[in-house]
């Protein structure tokens, strides 16, 4: 994936749909980036009382019927929502396409969690009698369903399936849709990651039984990765989907190229459920680099993973130490702190936000850092204002999941 | 319940469950489903909010005495009159 190789195995993305709890398309999701603009609230949870989310305020409307809506989930919606944005941000017609040669890959944390929690609220009314389970509930909860509405929303007859990486999920949407494009398996690819997971109080309470869920007095407030004070995770919904296509393609047609996926990596910790694992973290940073065929220093912005847990986040700092450096060249963020933890979307939300700074040399900060852990002082994070760059040539993007689930995406800026 | 009510709340079930069909005109005596579109899922939805609201079970053997709004309030009729 270099430009030594030819475009016909060379993958860009030429489209971006997103919605997330600040922003339902890439325009108001920079500006609200750039402009420290929180997408976190107040949000009443069965079972748990008030938790801070990040929840997203598109138009399900939109794309879908009512039926759809309610025969759907919530993921499905976001899924059908991001991909019709995509491709129209792409200025692709589907009805000018061999949809048989399209693929959508989606990335999630979980899925069937929320509609099974209904589902069990649902019947308690009834004494937990299963003939009120309802019929809807297997199409509802099947792991690749946020995929599948995406394909019966549009007619896509390619190969449709969700990938379940944790946190991890979003950035290997989009690898597995780079990998089916270089393997010819498909001429389009809608990759990416969506959650729901702010509808599960599962989710929330087991964070809050870990220790690991976020509380503040000012919502604003409370997703601060690196800060001193930092408490936890704040759940999030959201999602975003590339349009990804070879770059043979996209110049074919005109396209406007966002940027080139130049390397990636995916490990695991093989150590612990939960508890990251710095030395697989720097192999798989390496593991990108390499197939990029850079070194650290070409790199310009790294957003990181940073959650807001004190483990978690240490560990990345220490990580991005061992390959980059104690003062990086590098620029670092950090999208979190501004969305909450946005699960299965995560990582291809994060990566979007930043892919403006190829054309405007901004890097968005990391908002909510008052007080910087010592341990997470590696020099280049942009704190709680935007900074202005001379380059902007790469990105790296970290998302990191449970079970040990690590994976790395660097896109480069396109340049004809 | 009388047989407008029940009318009335067949045609509130149906259009919870397909609202995007225009039910303002749906002849009594034609198959719904020649009227609208509902499909086989949908017409399990309706046996299911029928049990759920009113703890009506519908039999399968019985399905075909809701194909029409008609039907179905004749069908309902003795079993929800006392509701």
């Amino acid at each position: 994936m270099t430009p030594s190789q030819p475009n016909e195995s060379r993958i860009v993305i030429t489209g971006v749909g997103l919605t997330a709890p600040n922003g339902d398309n890439l325009s108001e999701f920079r500006k609200s980036l750039l402009t420290g603009k929180s997408g976190i609230q107040r949000l009443s949870m069965r079972y748990i009382g008030d938790v801070l989310a990040g929840l997203c305020h598109f138009d399900p409307a939109k794309y879908q019927k009512k039926k759809e809506l309610r025969l759907g989930t919530r993921a499905g919606s976001i899924a059908i929502y991001c991909a019709h944005e995509a491709m129209a941000d792409a200025m692709l017609d589907l009805t000018h396409l061999d949809r048989s040669r399209i693929g959508v890959y989606l990335g999630i944390t979980e899925h069937g969690t929320v509609e099974t929690e209904n589902e069990v609220y649902e019947i308690k009314q009834f004494d937990y009698d299963v003939k009120y389970w309802s019929h809807h509930h297997n199409p509802r909860v099947v792991a690749n369903n946020p995929a599948g509405e995406v394909t019966l929303s549009m007619g896509i007859t390619g190969p449709h399936y969700t990938l379940g990486a944790a946190c991890a999920g979003g950035n290997i949407g989009l690898i597995q849709g780079l990998q089916m494009l270089v393997l010819n398996e498909v001429d389009l690819a809608l990759a990416g990651g969506v959650s729901e997971s702010t509808g599960s109080f599962g989710i929330f309470a087991g964070f809050k039984s870990e220790g690991a869920l976020a509380f503040h007095p000012d919502p604003e407030k409370a997703s601060r990765p690196f800060d001193r004070d930092r408490n936890g995770v704040v759940v999030s919904e959201g999602g975003c989907v590339f349009v990804v296509e070879r770059l043979s393609d996209a110049l074919r047609r005109g396209a406007r190229i966002y940027g080139e996926v130049v390397g990636y990596g995916v490990n695991s910790d093989a150590s612990d459920f939960i508890f990251p694992n710095k030395e697989r973290q720097i192999q798989c940073i390496r593991l990108a680099l390499d197939k990029a065929g850079i070194s650290p220093q070409d790199i310009d912005i790294i957003n990181t993973h940073g959650t807001g847990t004190v483990e978690g986040d240490q560990v990345e700092c220490q990580a991005i130490e061992a390959v980059f450096g104690e003062h990086p060249h590098a620029c670092m963020n950090n999208t979190k702190s501004f969305i909450g933890h946005a699960m299965g979307a995560a990582g291809a939300l994060e990566l979007a936000g930043n892919l403006p700074s190829f054309e405007d040399h901004v890097v968005h900060p990391t908002i909510n850092l008052d007080h910087l852990d010592p341990r997470c002082n590696l020099g280049s994070l942009v704190v709680n204002e935007p900074k202005k760059i001379d380059k902007a040539d790469y990105i790296l993007n970290n998302s990191f999941g449970m079970l040990g689930i690590n994976s790395v995406v660097i896109v480069k800026r396109f340049e004809k | 319940m009388t047989k407008e009510q029940i009318r009335a709340s067949v045609l509130e079930i149906i259009g919870q469950i397909i609202p995007d069909e225009d039910l303002s005109n749906l002849k009594g005596d034609v198959p719904i489903r020649e009227q609208v579109e509902l499909d086989s899922m949908d017409f399990l939805d309706i046996v299911m909010e029928l049990r759920k609201r009113y703890g009506i079970e519908v039999p399968e053997s019985d399905y075909g005495q809701l194909a029409t709004l008609d039907g179905s309030v004749a069908y309902l009729g003795p079993r929800m009159k006392n509701l």
